[in-house]
């Protein structure tokens, strides 16, 4: 018998399964941005893990003082110091409310990761604009009018580099757990809503 | 009437002319079939399915062939200098041109030998063979470069090297020109010869693991000339067997001298037996040589010179089972063991057939003593006894044989100019096709090893004459490239080479490609004069040393702008690439060096010797074209009189002294 407050134990055991799965996320590529050119056929790639830049940072950091770009340094990001921690944090709320069979806190806990999800993406749009747009005045090449923000998703041709900026496997870890969740948040809300007709 | 007949005569003549046309032999230009270029064509971007190491004989160096393409993938510096890779030109690479004569700067790189194990090709190493100043070199397959040069001592004319046993025990070298020992007691009269010339055979040991060489033992036989060997396999493992000419011992005009005796000899040396002599201490140590030996770290980008002074000498004639001779017709070149081991193939240069010996006739000769007597106190086993067949007519001047792994054998004939396909049981020619012109030394990749892959054979000619275009009195050498996977042999492709190839092997490009170095990690170089990052950029003088610690990134030295040196200063430019990207090389050049320039590995230093000559400012920069701001790539250094007050300085991205005169 299912209480008007609890939450159905399918729900309950994916909720538990994705925090175990967010915990991962820590440890695993979330971003990546590669970069095509014609003297790079194999490519290079920029990874971005919760705590750290990975791929190949100095040669990117090498070619990008032609336009001016500032180099990239772990150290310059504050998000490497906290993202693990708000990471490790959802990973224990997924499980918690997994654990505690309370309806009411899955609500909860989809619009705080929703809303975790919309100011991380809209943090990595601002890092990406300011290093795409404050250039060195000085840099050997300046092409009037252009700016080199990658893309938030997708592809974007910036002079003879291609960026395709996508999620990596942390990444899309995230967005299933979210949409996981989306799942039960929108199940457990019609099954309240049918107790409450009943 | 009278022009009708003028007129008929006319028409008889030129059907006569045109008769005797058609009854010449067809041209080099027809021999082409069909989908040959189809064959040899390898779509731009693709790779080739093999790698081939083409000896460049008077190059000294070693050029490096996509095959069926034919395309020049790489030039390695061996025994040469190389201005385009500052290969002895640079402080660090000087060494491995050492020698005990001082630094020799060339040589006459005739042979290639791919590492094995298991009588297979392992990807490994290359070694090569130096035949003027005698010297074994080996190549690294993970960089492309020469790792190491031994010296070898009581030699002249090391030809018959560097052949290999089938898991790459030994390196052999044995010298092509008997001479004295090495030492005061050398000054002996030419035309003693027969009494005071050694034919000295070299087994240099190769380490397992490192590829590092050292001379393990000589042997000592009877003054002769040695042409080529090939170690036993299979079944002949731990024997070798050497060509031999000039059994007549002449010391002048050999060219008739040494070709009066109707059969030269093959020497068969149980080198396992060697083994047995040594350790039982039956060689004799001699001491108060000097040979150099030469090795290139790629840790530290440096490479040192070695001195030895000993090495251990058997005497081939007072030790019974070492040492047999075979008769071999005519002077022979080649002598080449087939994939089983069984089957030695004598190729006599001035012979019009082939024998073939069987392994196994030879060992019988030798338990029941079947021999004809002894040349210099070693015995000579019997010609019959030890002949498996002769084949018959096969051309005039046979010089190699390389093996298809089918059962059948390729000669290269250099008189007749073709090459001829055998079978090595029944010993009756399959297949022949003319080659243009004369051809030296063939290969079939694998042609050496237990397995070979009969796909192709390439012959490397001695005579280009109107292959291509002609370029004044001077041509280029050419190879041949023809499919042999059919029945017939067919002419595929044709391709110049540098220098004079001699012998090549080829190796599928998969057991070498995944294996290649592409940047050295800078974190991991151990060379004293790196800088490894541009804070570590600097200048320091030592006396009248001045050492330049320059670092080179796209597109800038640092530093780039250099005062205080003086007239008398002798200037090092330690240049680190401090890249660590595929494909970034850059190349540093100052104006009026007499050494040459510096081409730089990222995450490698090299040091270029710089002494100027007068006062004035001079101009460095970097030589190879590294990004859009290459041309933007440069430097300035401050050359002033003895005893100036003017400061060492030096600096990047400021302009020092601050537009002052000084």
């Amino acid at each position: 018998m299912k209480t008007t407050t609890g939450m159905s134990k399918l729900h309950r055991t994916l909720l538990i399964l994705c925090g175990l799965a967010i915990v991962a996320v820590i440890f695993l590529p979330i971003w990546r941005i590669e970069l095509d050119a014609a003297q790079y056929p194999e490519g290079l790639e920029l990874q971005i893990y919760s705590y750290k830049l990975a791929g190949q940072v100095e040669i990117i950091n090498g070619l990008n003082h032609y336009i001016g770009m500032k180099t990239l340094h772990a150290q310059d990001f504050i998000e490497f110091t906290v993202l693990p921690y708000i990471i490790g944090f959802f990973a224990l709320a997924f499980i918690a409310v997994g654990l505690s069979n309370r309806r009411n806190l899955i609500y909860i806990l989809f619009f705080a990761f929703l809303a975790f999800g919309i100011i991380a993406m809209v943090d990595f749009y601002i890092w990406e604009y300011n290093y795409g747009h404050n250039l060195d005045p000085n840099a050997p090449i300046k092409v009037p009018g252009m700016s080199y923000q990658p893309p938030l998703i997708g592809y974007k041709q910036l002079l003879n580099f291609g960026a395709y900026s996508i999620p990596d496997i942390g990444g899309w870890i995230f967005i299933l757990c979210g949409i996981i969740l989306a799942y039960c948040v929108f199940q457990e809300w019609r099954q309240s809503k049918k107790q409450l007709i009943a | 009437m009278e022009l009708k007949k003028y007129l008929l005569t006319g028409l008889a003549a030129a059907t006569l002319f045109s008769t005797f046309q058609a009854c010449k032999p067809k041209g080099a230009s027809e021999a082409v079939s069909g989908n040959a270029a189809e064959k040899a064509y390898v779509a731009p971007g693709k790779y080739d399915e093999f790698y081939n190491f083409v000896s460049g004989g008077f190059s000294g160096q070693l050029s490096v062939y996509g095959l069926p393409s034919g395309r020049l993938l790489r030039v390695i510096p061996v025994f040469s200098l190389d201005p385009e890779k500052g290969w002895g030109f640079s402080e660090e690479t000087k060494p491995m041109l050492e020698t005990s004569h001082g630094n020799v700067p060339w040589d006459d790189l005739h042979h290639v030998q791919l590492s094995k194990t298991d009588g297979n090709y392992d990807g490994r190493w290359v070694f090569v063979n130096a035949n003027n100043t005698p010297r074994i070199a080996r190549v690294d397959l993970t960089t492309f470069r020469t790792a190491e040069i031994l010296e070898l001592p009581n030699s002249g004319g090391n030809h018959s090297s560097p052949y290999i046993t089938e898991n790459t025990e030994y390196v052999v070298a044995g010298t092509r020109f008997s001479v004295p020992v090495d030492g005061e007691s050398g000054d002996v009269p030419i035309n003693t010869f027969k009494k005071n010339f050694r034919g000295t055979l070299s087994f240099v040991s190769v380490n397992k693991d490192n590829g590092n060489m050292e001379l393990a033992f000589q042997i000592e036989t009877p003054g002769v000339n040695y042409d080529l060997s090939r170690a036993g396999k299979g079944v002949s493992h731990g024997w070798f067997f050497f060509s031999t000419y000039n059994t007549e011992q002449a010391n002048t005009l050999l060219e008739v001298n040494a070709s009066k005796n109707d059969k030269d000899f093959v020497l068969a040396v149980n080198w396992k037996k060697a083994e047995e002599y040594l350790k039982a201490g039956k060689g004799r140590k001699v001491s108060g040589l000097k040979y150099a030996h030469n090795k290139y770290d790629e840790k530290s980008h440096t490479s040192k010179t070695e001195f030895k002074t000993e090495t251990v000498v058997l005497t081939a004639e007072e030790l019974e089972g070492l040492c047999y001779y075979i008769p071999c017709p005519k002077s022979p070149h080649g002598v080449d063991v087939d994939p089983t081991g069984e089957y030695i193939v004598g190729s006599g240069k001035l012979a019009a057939l082939i024998p073939v010996f069987s392994f196994n006739k030879i060992q019988k000769a030798i338990e029941g003593k079947q021999f004809e007597g002894k040349f210099g106190g070693i015995p000579i086993i019997k010609y019959e006894a030890a002949l498996y067949g002769e084949v018959e007519k096969p051309g005039l001047g046979p010089l190699h044989t390389e093996f298809d792994g089918k059962g059948n054998a390729i000669t290269s004939f250099f008189v007749s100019s073709e090459l001829v396909k055998w079978n090595i049981k029944d010993l009756k020619v399959i297949d022949r096709v003319p080659t243009y012109y004369s051809t030296g030394h063939l290969m079939i990749p694998g042609g050496d090893t237990k397995n070979p892959d009969g796909k192709y054979v390439v012959a490397y000619n001695k005579i280009t004459k109107d292959r291509f275009l002609p370029t004044g009195p001077e041509l280029s050498q050419s190879a041949q490239i023809f499919d042999i996977s059919g029945d017939k042999m067919q002419l595929i492709l044709d391709f110049p080479t540098i220098g004079e190839p001699h012998y090549a092997q080829a190796i599928k490009a998969d057991k070498v490609k995944d294996k290649s170095v592409k940047i050295f990690k800078i974190e991991e170089n151990t060379n004293p004069y790196a800088a490894k990052g541009e804070k570590e950029a600097r200048v320091e003088r030592k006396g009248n040393e001045v050492h330049v610690y320059l670092t080179a990134v796209r597109s800038h030295f640092a530093p780039d702008n250099i005062e205080g040196i003086q007239l008398g200063d002798e200037v090092y430019f330690h240049v680190t690439n401090i890249e660590q990207d595929w494909d970034m090389p850059h190349g540093f050049a100052v104006k009026g060096a007499k050494n040459g320039e510096l081409l730089i590995m990222p995450g490698e230093t090299q040091t270029l010797k710089w002494v100027p000559d007068r006062v004035g400012v001079f101009p460095f920069y970097c030589t190879d074209f590294c990004s859009a701001l290459h041309q933007e790539m440069q430097g300035y250094i401050r050359i002033s009189k003895k005893g100036n007050n003017v400061p060492l300085t030096y600096s990047l991205g400021t302009n020092l002294p601050q537009e002052t005169t000084n």
